[in-house]
């Protein structure tokens, strides 16, 4: 056993009486009346006894874990509480898991984004675990009057085996909740795991398959008025003003109003991002009746000239000019191609002027990417009560800490009296953690002095902005005469961001390197999309690789192993983040489940490999052209993620990220046009279907002792070159533009 | 405004909406059943996928006057326990994810099994081909058909 000095976040392991109080749980109790999970064999207790921020155990037995960060699909409500049941040493048939509301005291960082929960959350849950079972087995040790050491748990029970004394964690669990609780607490080893590593169904299936209300869009309150918001229909444009005389009067219509999201000299932080701040408010009885009289408002929109916007990056200030215009998607691409002449360097190792004057052949390419909406499926929406002594919001949303913030901001309330419950989200993928709607619905119930549920439209959100960044990048490459890689380049950019990570692979396997970065300025908004950046480089920088592997006429995955082998032994630069026996590790795996080298008949293979998230994640794709529509047989996938927690629950997110990124490189494309976003629906948007997913997925993963890491999102980049490597070798033809759809039809 | 006698889940219900009021929404707002979801609201996504008279229908293009005198059944009441073989083949599958879609892929596969209690892979692409799922459950749902179509 190891001991874990217990620092982190030590509030969370203390008897917690602000939860114990009951009113932040009551907040959420709505959800309460929909049990978890079925029961298999205790009821519900008469009387809970909380022995920390995260459990608390009945007189029966029955363990209540709370779930901290909020679930989109990750499968952290059910992940997250394992990992402190394992600890707790709980018959995880016995325990029931409940979302925890935000609550910065008791837990920390209670986000989603960037496949860190499992991570970062390690520690803490295991910590949590092991506290309160050393605080039933201090129970038992006063109730039978031996010594701690000498008492053991097995699953739901605390023992001494030398008296015969045995008793189920419910009888020791009002003593316990008074126990000191331990400076110092060992941990148990990987061997020990019980429920770690072994497969467990989603807590919350049962309530999905049974259509029970667990989504935002499902919130109810008495009194609750339904809100909807008109946002200007280009980006470029605001409001000028509006004419409601046809829509005031419509049946079941209480107020059509404007509001301000955030203030013009608001300084924003990082997830602030907004659009559109001046909008049109509708308030009705219910959705449809609100529908209708947004159709019925006469708005007048007017383009704005440019203008600054304060920011505040974590501390570093910035003000950041937002340009007028209507834009176009031609001249984005010439102000693209311009800006990446004027690049900014972000490394350079060696002297790569040198190497490509000298190489044998030279190899450039370029490679652009579109705009992306998100697309959850559950449109954002959120609930708000704006009273005048507290706020009640709740919905999904990945950032509640930030998005606190900013409301506290906004309506000058203090932080302590915003009490916002994390409903389960219909889909996140970066997408709810630029939570204007939350504002928005904050200043609309202000205005009604009346609870209020906003819901967008689908077209509110697909044409609302924060959109994946366009991005282009060129890379370049230079062999020798014996074909060895000797110099390597990339520049990229995009609007409004770069996606560039200038210490990934190959950095640190060439001699010669040079990595460059530029940006656009853009009044259209982008943000975080599920692998922020690496869902665009990886793609170019794996589809080149396989091209400079031909070129050099390679074996693409041993031609991959080559460089991963340099980068081992005799690695170039300090700064390279990335494991090479790990990427080589899942370069290896995928090269013998997939039987590389033996393509099957009729069919055609790429491969692709990639880092990102503390993770690694390697694919092959087997696909073939059937009456000119691209038929994906196969993908053979496998993941490094470290320790694997719940492996069922892994491979669906893998298979997941797997479609969904086939989906996205095939068909994934917005376009402005006169600023306004080409397509608004998902008419025009078109999403991978059933009939357009891989016939087979198969997973594998890396066995690991290495603490988790990050799954959400590791296994989405990579298969987006691992199909344009497969489309190179059924058509012949290189895929360089997203969505790959344009070429195959042209 | 208008009166409507609906039959929902073998229960009569009353409703007073407009008669262009979408079934989704009279589901949604006025009945309190909120497991059939809004995902587009223009017959793309599937997600507010219900049956009337055992058919699949996108709920969102039906209005409310023309489902008087119809059967509709919604996800809550496609079994009373929760075990209908369709959705007992999704938990043993663990098929969702973020789960949002999955009320109109359980509605959708349903249907389709009530009227091929046998079908072949291409049938299951033809039938789900309406429903969306952004988290790309989809192998899964087609595994979880199959397993359904052998408990039917
Ligand atoms: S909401 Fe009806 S099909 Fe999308
Ligand atoms: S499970 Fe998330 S959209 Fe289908």
């Amino acid at each position: 056993m190891k001991t874990f000095p217990d620092k982190i976040n030590r509030r969370s392991f203390l008897k917690v009486s602000a939860l114990a109080g009951g009113g932040m749980i009551l907040s959420f109790n709505w959800l309460a009346g929909c049990k978890p999970k079925e029961l298999e064999t205790l009821g519900m207790p008469k009387e809970w006894f909380r022995l920390n921020g995260y459990i608390k155990i009945g007189e029966n037995g029955l363990v209540t874990i709370m779930s901290p960060n909020p679930e989109g699909g990750q499968n952290v409500k059910t992940s997250m509480p394992m990992i402190v049941a394992e600890e707790l040493d709980a018959d995880w048939k016995n325990v029931v898991v409940e979302q925890a509301p935000l609550d910065t005291d008791n837990f920390t960082r209670q986000f989603i984004g960037g496949s860190q929960a499992i991570r970062i959350g390690w520690n803490a849950l295991r910590t949590a675990g092991a506290t309160a079972r050393n605080l039933l087995i201090q129970a038992a040790a006063q109730t039978w009057n031996v010594p701690a050491e000498e008492i053991t748990t097995e699953p739901g029970f605390v023992l001494h085996t030398a008296s015969g004394k045995k008793a189920h964690f419910g009888e020791m669990a009002s003593l316990a909740a008074t126990m000191p609780v331990p400076e110092e607490i060992p941990l148990k080893e990987i061997s020990e795991f019980r429920i770690i590593g072994h497969s467990h169904k989603n807590v919350e299936a049962k309530n999905i398959v049974t259509g029970k209300p667990l989504f935002g869009i499902d919130y109810k309150k008495p009194g609750m008025l339904k809100a909807m918001i008109i946002h200007p229909p280009a980006h470029g444009l605001r409001l000028k003003s509006f004419d409601d005389s046809a829509a005031k009067g419509m049946p079941g219509i209480k107020a059509i109003f404007q509001i301000k999201s955030h203030q013009d000299e608001y300084e924003r932080t990082f997830f602030d991002t907004t659009s559109f701040t001046d909008l049109v408010a509708i308030v009705g009885n219910s959705t449809w009746e609100v529908m209708n009289a947004k159709k019925a408002i006469k708005v007048e929109w007017e383009p704005f000239s440019t203008y600054e916007e304060k920011r505040d990056w974590n501390g570093r200030k910035e003000i950041r000019t937002i340009p007028g215009g209507l834009e176009n998607e031609a001249s984005q691409i010439q102000q693209m191609a311009e800006a990446s002449k004027k690049a900014r360097i972000a490394r350079k190792d060696g002297n790569p002027e040198t190497a490509f004057a000298k190489a044998a052949k030279v190899i450039e390419r370029t490679f652009h990417g579109p705009f992306l909406a998100h697309n959850c499926m559950e449109p954002m929406n959120f609930f708000a009560h704006v009273q005048p002594d507290r706020i009640d919001c709740a919905g999904p949303l990945q950032k509640p800490e930030l998005t606190e913030q900013a409301l506290s901001a906004r309506l000058g309330v203090p932080i302590e009296n915003i009490y916002i419950d994390m409903t389960r989200l219909g889909g996140g993928y970066g997408r709810r953690s630029y939570a204007h709607w939350l504002i928005e619905a904050a200043v609309i119930s202000k205005e009604m002095n009346a609870p209020i549920h906003l819901q967008y439209t689908r077209e509110d959100d697909m044409t609302g902005g924060i959109y994946r960044p366009m991005y282009r990048a060129t890379y370049k490459a230079a062999l020798d005469e014996n074909n060895n890689l000797i110099g390597f380049q990339v520049n990229a950019g995009g609007l409004v961001e770069p996606p560039l990570y200038a210490d990934r692979f190959p950095a640190g396997a060439v001699e010669n390197y040079l990595a460059e970065e530029w940006t656009v300025a853009s009044n259209i908004t982008v943000g975080s999309f599920r692998a922020p950046r690496s869902n665009f480089i990886a793609a170019a920088e794996q589809s080149f690789l396989d091209e400079v592997a031909e070129a050099a006429g390679k074996d693409p995955i041993d031609f991959r192993l080559e460089l991963l082998k340099k980068a081992k032994e005799n690695p170039v630069g300090e700064r390279n983040d990335y494991d090479p026996d790990r990427y080589a590790g899942v370069l290896e795996l995928v090269k013998s489940k997939s039987i590389w080298g033996q393509t099957p008949a009729g069919i055609s293979r790429g491969v692709s490999a990639y880092f990102c998230h503390n993770s690694y994640a390697a694919q092959v794709v087997d696909l073939k052209i059937e009456n000119g529509q691209v038929v994906v047989e196969k993908v053979v996938q496998a993941v490094d993620c470290g320790l694997l927690i719940n492996p069922d629950a892994a491979k669906n997110l893998c298979e997941g990220a797997a479609v969904d990124g086939i989906g996205t490189a095939l068909f994934g494309e917005l376009k402005f046009v006169e600023g306004a976003p080409d397509r608004t629906n998902f008419d025009g948007y078109r999403m991978i279907r059933m009939k357009e997913v891989p016939k087979t997925i198969e997973t594998y993963f890396v066995e690991s002792q290495v603490d988790p890491t990050g799954l959400g999102e590791p296994a989405y980049p990579p298969v987006f070159a691992a199909l344009a490597n497969a489309l190179y070798q059924a058509t012949g033809k290189r895929f360089y533009n997203q969505p790959f759809i344009n070429q195959l039809n042209t | 405004m208008a009166l409507f006698n609906l039959t929902i889940n073998g229960k009569s219900q009353q409703v007073d909406v407009d008669p262009n009021t979408p079934m989704l929404w009279v589901l949604r707002d006025h009945l309190d059943l909120v497991g059939t979801k809004f995902g587009c609201g223009i017959a793309q996504c599937g997600a507010c996928t219900i049956h009337l008279d055992g058919n699949a229908v996108r709920s969102c293009q039906l209005p409310v006057s023309a489902a008087e005198g119809a059967k509709i059944t919604t996800i809550e009441g496609l079994s009373e326990e929760g075990d209908h073989p369709v959705q007992k083949a999704w938990l043993e599958h663990d098929v969702p994810q973020c789960g949002y879609c999955q009320a109109g892929q359980i509605m959708s596969a349903a249907a389709l099994l009530a009227q091929n209690p046998n079908p072949s892979d291409t049938d299951i692409d033809n039938a789900m081909n309406g429903n969306i799922c952004r988290c790309g459950t989809y192998t899964r749902i087609k595994a979880a058909i199959h397993t359904a179509s052998k408990n039917l």
